[in-house]
């Protein structure tokens, strides 16, 4: 038991701090668009986007170019992992109010 | 109006699909449909349980909850498509024999259609959920008649698309007709390992390996009518990174690996009985 348990946390405890150490950027969801909706990361590296959804209905935060897809509750923060990004321009969207949610992430 | 009725069509029309396809699968067998009902009933359950808890399961392991329930979800029908062909493997030429001698639906047991009950509602409690958020949205910021009926019309659109792909399957001769919705679901259950994949990448479980394999998003983006269909049936990606692949091509080999032993030991049993009961092999 002892051992099992102690091989199950040397599992989870090394991706989580790793996923720690990522480097974060930050955006929010207000109104049904986003602030900022250009963000400049780095490129070729992996980093967390942390998406605040300050509206209180739920929001798809999607983009295909970058690979996510991740309900946000109304009210609350979500976090997904991207890249590393070759240089470009990639759009993302909040599925749930295309028209008016959209934005640009640029990867210099 | 035309906002809700893109949305709900989409998530719509992945359950529709593969709820097409399980249909087609579990063909000849009595009483499919009460099973398959039964999986859609569940799956819509569940799908209103998860959005009540959308945000519990969002925060729960890290803000990594919804990342690992999907992929869960999605490990879990894959488990279930892979047992089914395993399982038609090894007895649907008895099955299709069953079926012409008797001109009628077959009895194969509890287990089979378990299994596709499962997938029907995993399939449909994934969408659903999404589905249940966004009309949750809706009608949280004042909903009006147009978006109830922007989302009945997508509700609509999406199941005609999954109707339409099982009557397409069922023009296919019945000598090959397990043959084919045997390949689907081994490259349906291929894709959504795939996705499952994408998931983890997306919590930061693991590695992309290679971020983009492949750009072919201007021949046929995943986005569009063709694309997303075509990304259900056949796991199609257009941007896949290395690890989806490489779920993608381990998910075929090990199913069809089982396939291949289940089936060939089947074959033998069978020979083995007719050699006892003095027929020719």
């Amino acid at each position: 038991m002892q051992i099992r348990k102690w091989i199950l946390s040397l599992v989870l405890a090394l991706p989580m701090s790793a996923y720690a150490q990522l480097p974060h950027f930050s955006l929010s969801i207000k109104n049904h668009r986003f602030e900022p909706s250009e963000i400049t990361v780095p490129a070729g590296e992996r980093f967390r986007l942390v998406i605040d959804n300050q509206d209180p209905t739920p929001e798809e935060f999607e983009s295909r170019s970058l690979r996510v897809e991740k309900v946000i509750p109304g009210g609350s923060k979500g976090s997904v992992t991207v890249g590393p990004l070759k240089p470009g321009a990639y759009q993302f969207v909040g599925e749930f109010h295309e028209s008016s949610a959209k934005g640009t992430l640029h990867a210099k | 109006m035309l906002g809700s009725a893109v949305v709900v069509f989409r998530e719509t029309l992945e359950a529709a699909l593969i709820v097409a396809i399980v249909m087609g699968a579990s063909r000849g067998v009595a009483a499919r449909g009460r099973w398959i009902t039964g999986g859609v009933v569940l799956g819509i359950v569940g799908a209103l349980i998860v959005a009540a808890f959308a945000g519990a399961i969002s925060e729960a392991v890290q803000g990594r909850g919804q990342e690992l329930f999907n992929a869960g979800v999605l490990l879990v029908a894959v488990a279930m498509l892979a047992w089914h062909n395993v399982w038609m493997s090894s007895h649907a030429r008895k099955h299709v024999a069953e079926m012409r001698h008797l001109g009628h639906d077959v009895s194969v047991g509890v287990k089979p259609m378990s299994a596709m009950l499962a997938v029907t509602a995993l399939a449909v409690l994934r969408e659903g959920a999404e589905t249940v958020l966004f009309l949750y949205g809706l009608m949280a910021t004042g909903g009006s008649a147009g978006l109830a009926l922007g989302g009945i019309l997508g509700l609509v659109g999406g199941t005609a698309i999954g109707v339409l792909l099982y009557f397409g399957l069922l023009r296919v001769p019945l000598r090959h007709f397990f043959t084919v919705t045997g390949v689907i679901v081994l490259l349906l259950a291929a894709g959504l390992a795939a996705s499952a994949a994408g998931f983890l990448v997306q919590a930061g479980l693991l590695p992309a390996l290679v971020n983009q394999v492949w750009d072919t998003s201007g021949m046929l983006d995943v986005g569009s009518l063709a694309g997303r269909m075509l990304h259900v049936l056949v796991g199609y990606n257009d941007r896949p990174t290395g690890i989806e692949l490489l779920f993608y091509v381990v998910t075929l080999v090990t199913i069809l690996t089982l396939m291949r032993i289940f089936g060939a030991r089947s074959t033998r049993t069978a020979r083995a009985q007719a050699a006892k009961e003095g027929a020719p092999a």
